[in-house]
């Protein structure tokens, strides 16, 4: 007999979870709990020491937090996870896992105004250096690639302009250099892509957008594909090194192909900190398991909305990658067949004013800053998210002046369609 | 057989059906993987054999070392080998030769002989290689979703109580079906604490 492989909403409703075996409970509990009894001496010394499975403190490990890990990783088709406060939490964790000080990162230019400020501001104190590279020219990561190069970063779809980025062509590019493929995949969510399986070696999330679903809970989490060797030219010395602080264990060595999570936890973690709450993860969890249904309704309505906007003489252009004609469309097509998410940018005839004057008077769309929320959300990147760029990399980063950016949620469309057209006739 | 991926149910089977264990290359140094591993899979009932000609005259937890399979005084389920792979071939000639023969030949994470694995299967024997035991108790028995790692099986069943350090159960209905009870089996030999 074969192994039977459960479908992607059987996972997302169970994966990760099993009734509790002291009470019987079916939903997972919340272990609000810093930290955890050990059975005797040696049991302590044999966790501390990396040598048995178990739950030591909350800031290294928590159950209802592995519930989670376990989930997304199920749902990426990663071999483990790490769960964190953020999704800015996940970027330091990874990154502080392969760079040292004088080394580099490739990043497409295209990112959340939120990690272009991380990658240049703050890992620039770290002493850790970024490329930019542009996703729609893919020669420009090959061009960017030196002897420093330690991994290269992408968004899945882009936030804001909600493009498509060529996975697997990066990939490639990635696998020459020797180095791993790390995918921001908050904006598709695995439901739409699973970057794993077109060549990322590491993806991270935001689970305070769509995988948490409702926006009442930070989060981020890392996933490890299981596919990248660490120790093949010594170039990322936490994993194929001994560990001091661990008697002298390498982490590939002795946990082979989820080391990489493993590091995250055992020395990310431990050191920077940024543990998510056990409240968090539970309700991340729950949001997670409707996951396929609202994404499923958040790309219908996006389509609707985004069409729409496409026939309203008031509109310059909407940059919906499941346009058809769409400029993305075809990667669409290939990457996310079930829907191009619901986060993308129009702009309007009448530029900035008219883009202000539309967030004023939409009545039911939320003027904030976030995406991936139940309801249905507006913000001007350029004033807000993006406003620490100068004209030009707003320009490139999708964030435009005149650039108005939604995110579609799951109310019905025809009420958010009539919100647009009062706003914009107002 | 596909050496690349193996099914839950062939792994489980293993680890359900084997009682002892030699393990080939087992080191007294308490920070190598084969430490962790033997102590492991001892605090789960199975019977460990540590062989490694260099400690002859030590034990591990309580297990004296022995110089080779040969020098074994009882039958073998399996033989863990905790060598690299140009060091398989040699424990699997020397495996052959045994009586009776072992039922399984696991080569750990990291080291993959094909021939070696051929001939271990023509003879009858069953072969894991590049995997380790402790991680695929701990993942087929949830345990080791404590850390995170993707199990690869699902269970609407009451999980079953820890006791004495974590001696979980390999019984779950998993995504594979199979159900499986070598560690409580071994849990009912060992008196509760
Ligand atoms: C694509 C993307 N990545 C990362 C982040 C950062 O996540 P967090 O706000 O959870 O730190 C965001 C937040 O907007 C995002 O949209």
């Amino acid at each position: 007999m074969t192994d039977r492989h459960p479908g992607f909403s059987t996972l997302a409703v169970h994966a990760g979870a099993q009734p509790d075996p002291t009470t019987g409970a079916r939903a997972t509990p919340i272990y609000q709990t810093t930290s955890f009894v050990f059975n005797d001496a040696d049991h302590a010394a044999s966790l501390f020491g990396l040598q048995a499975f178990g739950n030591i403190y909350t800031r290294i490990g928590n159950p209802t937090n592995a519930v989670l890990e376990e989930r997304v990783a199920a749902l990426e088709g990663g071999t483990a996870a790490l769960a964190v406060a953020s999704g800015h939490a996940a970027q330091v964790v990874v990154f502080q896992q392969l760079l040292m000080p004088g080394d580099e990162i490739i990043a497409a230019r295209k990112l959340y105004g939120g990690s272009i400020n991380q990658f240049t501001h703050a890992f620039k104190s770290f002493g850790w250096n970024v490329a930019w590279a542009d996703s729609d020219d893919i020669a420009s990561f090959e061009r960017a690639v030196t002897p420093h190069t330690k991994a290269i970063f992408i968004e899945s779809i882009a936030n804001p302009s909600g493009s498509i980025t060529d996975i697997e062509a990066i990939a490639a590019v990635a696998r020459k250099a020797g180095v791993p493929l790390i995918v921001d995949n908050t904006l598709a969510t695995p439901y739409l892509i699973r970057p794993i399986d077109h060549g990322a070696d590491i993806v991270v999330h935001s689970l305070t957008k769509f995988l948490g679903g409702h926006g009442n809970s930070l989060g981020g989490i890392i996933v490890d594909a299981g596919t990248f060797d660490w120790s093949k030219d010594n170039k990322y010395p936490m994993l194929s090194d001994p560990r001091p602080e661990y008697h002298g264990i390498k982490l590939q060595e002795t946990f082979g192909n989820f080391a990489f999570a493993i590091a995250c936890r055992v020395l990310g973690l431990r050191d920077l900190g940024p543990a998510l709450s056990p409240f968090n993860a539970f309700m991340i969890l729950t949001g997670i398991e409707t996951l396929p249904l609202r994404m499923q309704k958040h790309c219908e309505n996006a389509k609707a909305v985004a069409e729409f906007l496409a026939g309203h003489p008031k509109v310059a252009a909407v940059n919906y990658a499941g346009l058809a004609g769409d400029k993305y469309n075809n990667l669409a097509r290939k990457y996310a067949p079930k829907g191009a998410g619901a986060v993308f940018t129009f702009s309007l005839k009448d530029g900035y004013d008219a883009g202000v004057n539309l967030v004023s008077n939409l009545k039911l769309f939320s003027h904030l800053a976030n995406v991936g929320d139940t309801r249905s959300l507006v913000i001007h990147p350029a004033s807000t998210t993006h406003s620490q760029l100068d004209d030009a990399a707003k320009v490139k980063s999708g964030a435009a002046p005149d650039v108005v950016r939604l995110s579609i949620g799951i109310e019905d469309k025809e009420d958010l369609i009539a919100d647009l057209e009062q706003a914009l006739t107002a | 057989m596909n050496h690349d991926a193996y099914d839950d149910n062939y792994i489980r089977a293993i680890l359900n059906s084997v009682k002892s264990i030699a393990m080939v290359g087992a080191s007294p140094v308490n920070v190598r993987p084969s430490y962790f591993a033997f102590k492991y899979l001892a605090q789960r009932g199975y019977d460990m054999i540590p062989v490694n000609p260099g400690h002859v005259g030590k034990s591990l937890l309580g297990k004296p070392f022995v110089a080779s399979l040969g020098d074994i005084d009882r039958p073998i389920d399996m033989i863990d080998i905790f060598r690299n792979s140009s060091h398989i071939m040699p424990v699997v000639d020397e495996a052959l030769k045994l009586s009776p023969l072992p039922k399984v030949i696991w080569m750990q994470l990291g080291a993959r002989d094909d021939a070696a694995a051929e001939k271990a299967e023509a003879a009858g024997m069953k072969v894991v290689m590049n995997r380790c035991p402790k991680i695929e108790y701990g993942r087929l028995s949830s345990e080791i979703s404590w850390m995170g790692v993707n199990s690869r099986t699902l269970s609407s069943k009451r999980a079953p109580i820890p006791t004495q350090g974590m001696r979980l159960s390999l019984n779950r209905m998993s995504v594979g079906g199979g159900e499986t009870a070598a560690s409580d089996r071994a849990a009912k030999n060992k008196s509760e604490p």
